[in-house]
């Protein structure tokens, strides 16, 4: 199990009701307050206040070009971020691209692992880094590279698909850029690069499943599928299920590559509003600090029920190994 | 008799090499695919400008060899002779059923007469990688300006990040004081709370404090210590004998000079992958940069001025290739030189201990 998602699952209470402290145990105390002081001051300025404080706002008619003339407005920039079809459309874009790029990145992850891990490949080190190097790669040198290569005309990858027959780089051909769904692949193509991370993770995490219940389970004459599947799967589910979190918050706050790519347009067709693009927009573009704050806080509200229902199925699929001291 | 149990080894052993040399080609089929994008930014950022719009170019940076003879740039063309070889032969004068030639290789053997429309003719190209490139975009981004912002903003917040982030993760691993599970559980928590809550009132606050198109909205914060980097010097931290301290303590040493004494110099592995961490996302960071630094477009950092860049010079993909090859030099060779260090540090904070 992962300490981490262990500290996020379980924040242990420290349980020392009952018996007053002894002088050195109270000693430890301050020097602990103090250590993590720092941190403490940190979250309250930069975490707690302006949570509390973008609440206070989303209740405001403030625009940052006259800030003289805020006043209260209740519930009107809720209700408008509700009724305004853009917040939606960053919710439908959002999503789409959740539910493409999520299982995708998981799936070449847990097989980039796979087979890295394989006994059967040679040269392991060397391809470690071949496939972790995109990853070192800057996102925006990423982006304008990808930006390229996916070029209708001279790009490579359709340079490539017309070796096969099809026409791809002529009139009628594939315009990643200008059509919504292939745009999505665009976005994946990108994000894949950035994949080393998890990859690294799901291999150690393989590293560390005992090789004796390979054996065991070969000896029984299961496959290579049934070993996947009753072995693999379920000891890889905790580091699974951290890549998952991490992914599903990363990509629900997803705002560089179709900025650096469409700006707040939304082009093609609105693929690139991502909620993060909308906020943006209103709050720091066209000044709305009111209405931005109402959006921010409907992003919390998403991302907080999107990840508070992955917490909720964790129990059913991800195993808690019994080896844990 | 013993030939039996052999035969079967050999079998198996060449059934291995077999499924070897296929997951080997498999995988190195895989990379080539995945890093192909970067050989056509290579490739790319080393064409001219005819090169990058021509749709039917050459893969490759290549243009028309020429040839200088009494004193003039001829074309190099590619010429079928009679005998039915090809030869690669420099037009001196074009005509409209013959021409005449010059043969590059011999050009003391005079010119030679060739009966045919030399405008059907193939001309001849070289690999002309354009390494002007690199200088034009080095020059139009202002290279060394980006760079000496961004690498002001990396090393100074890595500072601050690194040493706030390892006083609180010894406060966390080493004491224990009333409400640490849950005050450790918060500070995990805000890795999944999304930033955008906490933007609006801070960009107004720092706003009024006049440090918009500043760095310090993007510097101070790091005096704070961050989750992640926490969490991860915590881990370290754990795995430290207690003996060493104790050793100190009973030397007389508090727990400052214990830490900076023992603990420090015990954990600068870790230190080192944090620091490179918070090196690598500060060189990729972009949504803060761009809120903050906006309207002062001369200290942006890498990547929102590669970003900018490529806004303006959208008609010229050659040059944004080149500026984006410049940004992911250092960081990549960064990598290569530490990877160790970095791929340690990934697996602690995804996989136990």
């Amino acid at each position: 199990m992962s300490d981490f998602t262990d500290a996020l699952l379980t924040a242990r209470r420290g349980r020392r009701s009952g018996r007053p402290a002894s002088p050195m145990a109270r000693r430890e105390a301050r020097w602990g307050y103090a250590f993590i002081s720092p941190w403490i001051i940190g979250f309250v300025l930069f975490w707690a206040v302006p949570i509390g404080a973008s609440l206070v706002f989303s209740m405001l008619d403030f625009q940052l070009t006259d800030p003289d003339a805020t006043t209260f407005a209740g519930g009107s920039n809720w209700e408008r971020a509700l009724s305004d079809p853009d917040t939606w459309t960053a919710l439908a874009a959002t999503f789409r691209f959740t539910v493409l790029f999520l299982p995708l990145s998981l799936v070449v992850a847990l097989g980039l692992a796979l087979l890295l891990n394989s006994r059967y490949l040679k040269f392991t080190g060397l391809f470690r880094l071949l496939f972790f190097a995109p990853s070192m790669i800057p996102l925006v040198a990423g982006i304008l590279i990808w930006q390229q290569v996916l070029n209708p005309q001279t790009g490579w990858v359709n340079r490539l698909i017309g070796l096969s027959g099809i026409d791809a780089t002529g009139a009628e051909g594939i315009r990643w850029f200008d059509n919504p769904v292939l745009v999505l692949f665009a976005f994946s193509f990108i994000g894949l690069w950035g994949i080393g991370n998890s990859m690294i993770i799901n291999l150690a995490g393989l590293q560390g499943i005992p090789t004796q219940l390979y054996e065991a389970a070969a000896i029984d004459g299961a496959g290579w599928w049934r070993r996947l599947r009753s072995i693999t799967l379920p000891l890889l589910s905790p580091v699974m299920f951290y890549n998952l979190v991490i992914g599903s918050v990363l990509i629900l706050q997803y705002f560089v590559v179709p900025w650096v790519l469409f700006g707040a347009t939304g082009r093609p067709a609105g693929a690139s509003k991502f909620l993060l693009v909308h906020f943006y927009q209103e709050a720091f573009v066209f000044g709305n600090m009111g209405y931005g704050a109402a959006l921010a806080w409907f992003i919390f509200i998403v991302v907080a029920v999107f990840t508070g229902l992955l917490f909720g199925t964790a129990r059913h699929w991800v195993h808690y190994g019994t080896e844990r001291s | 008799m013993t030939t039996q149990p052999t035969e079967a080894a050999v079998r198996r052993k060449r059934r291995n090499l077999l499924f070897s040399a296929c997951t080997t080609l498999g995988a190195l089929l895989l990379a080539a695919i995945f890093l192909m994008p970067l050989g056509y930014g290579a490739a790319t950022a080393l064409k001219d400008k005819d090169g990058v719009s021509d749709p039917n170019a050459a893969l490759l940076p290549v243009s028309a060899l020429t040839y200088e003879y009494e004193g003039e740039e001829l074309d190099i063309f590619a010429v079928p002779m009679p005998d039915g070889q090809t030869r690669e032969l420099a037009l001196v004068e074009p005509g409209r059923e013959s021409s005449v030639f010059v043969d590059p290789e011999n050009p003391g053997s005079g010119t030679i007469e060739w009966e045919g429309r030399w405008r059907t003719l193939d001309p001849v190209t070289g690999l002309d990688p354009q390494w002007g490139n690199f200088s034009e975009a080095w020059n139009t981004i202002d290279f060394v300006r980006l760079m000496g912002w961004t690498l002001m903003y990396a090393l100074t917040t890595m500072l601050f990040t690194v040493v706030s982030s390892a006083v609180v993760a010894y406060g966390f691993a080493r004491f224990r004081f009333p409400g640490r599970g849950v005050l450790f559980g918060l500070l995990m928590a805000t890795i999944l709370l999304p930033p955008a809550v906490t933007l609006v009132p801070k960009y107004a606050v720092f706003l009024q404090m006049g440090w918009v198109g500043t760095y310090l909205p993007l510097i101070v914060p790091q005096l704070f210590a961050n989750a992640f980097n926490v969490f991860l010097l915590r881990q370290y931290f754990l795995t430290i004998p207690r003996e060493l301290e104790e050793a100190a303590r009973i030397d007389g040493a508090g727990p400052i000079r214990t830490f900076l004494r023992v603990i420090v110099p015990q954990a600068l592995p870790a230190l080192t992958a944090v620091s490179l961490f918070h090196f690598f996302y500060a060189w990729n960071d972009f949504f803060e940069p761009l809120l903050y630094l906006a309207g002062n477009r001369a200290i942006v950092p890498i990547g929102v001025g590669l970003s900018y860049f490529s806004g303006v010079y959208n008609s010229e993909p050659h040059l944004i290739l080149a500026a984006a090859i410049l940004a992911l030099a250092l960081p990549v060779v960064i990598f290569l030189v530490a990877q160790r260090v970095f791929i340690r540090g990934i697996v602690v904070t995804g996989v136990d201990k």
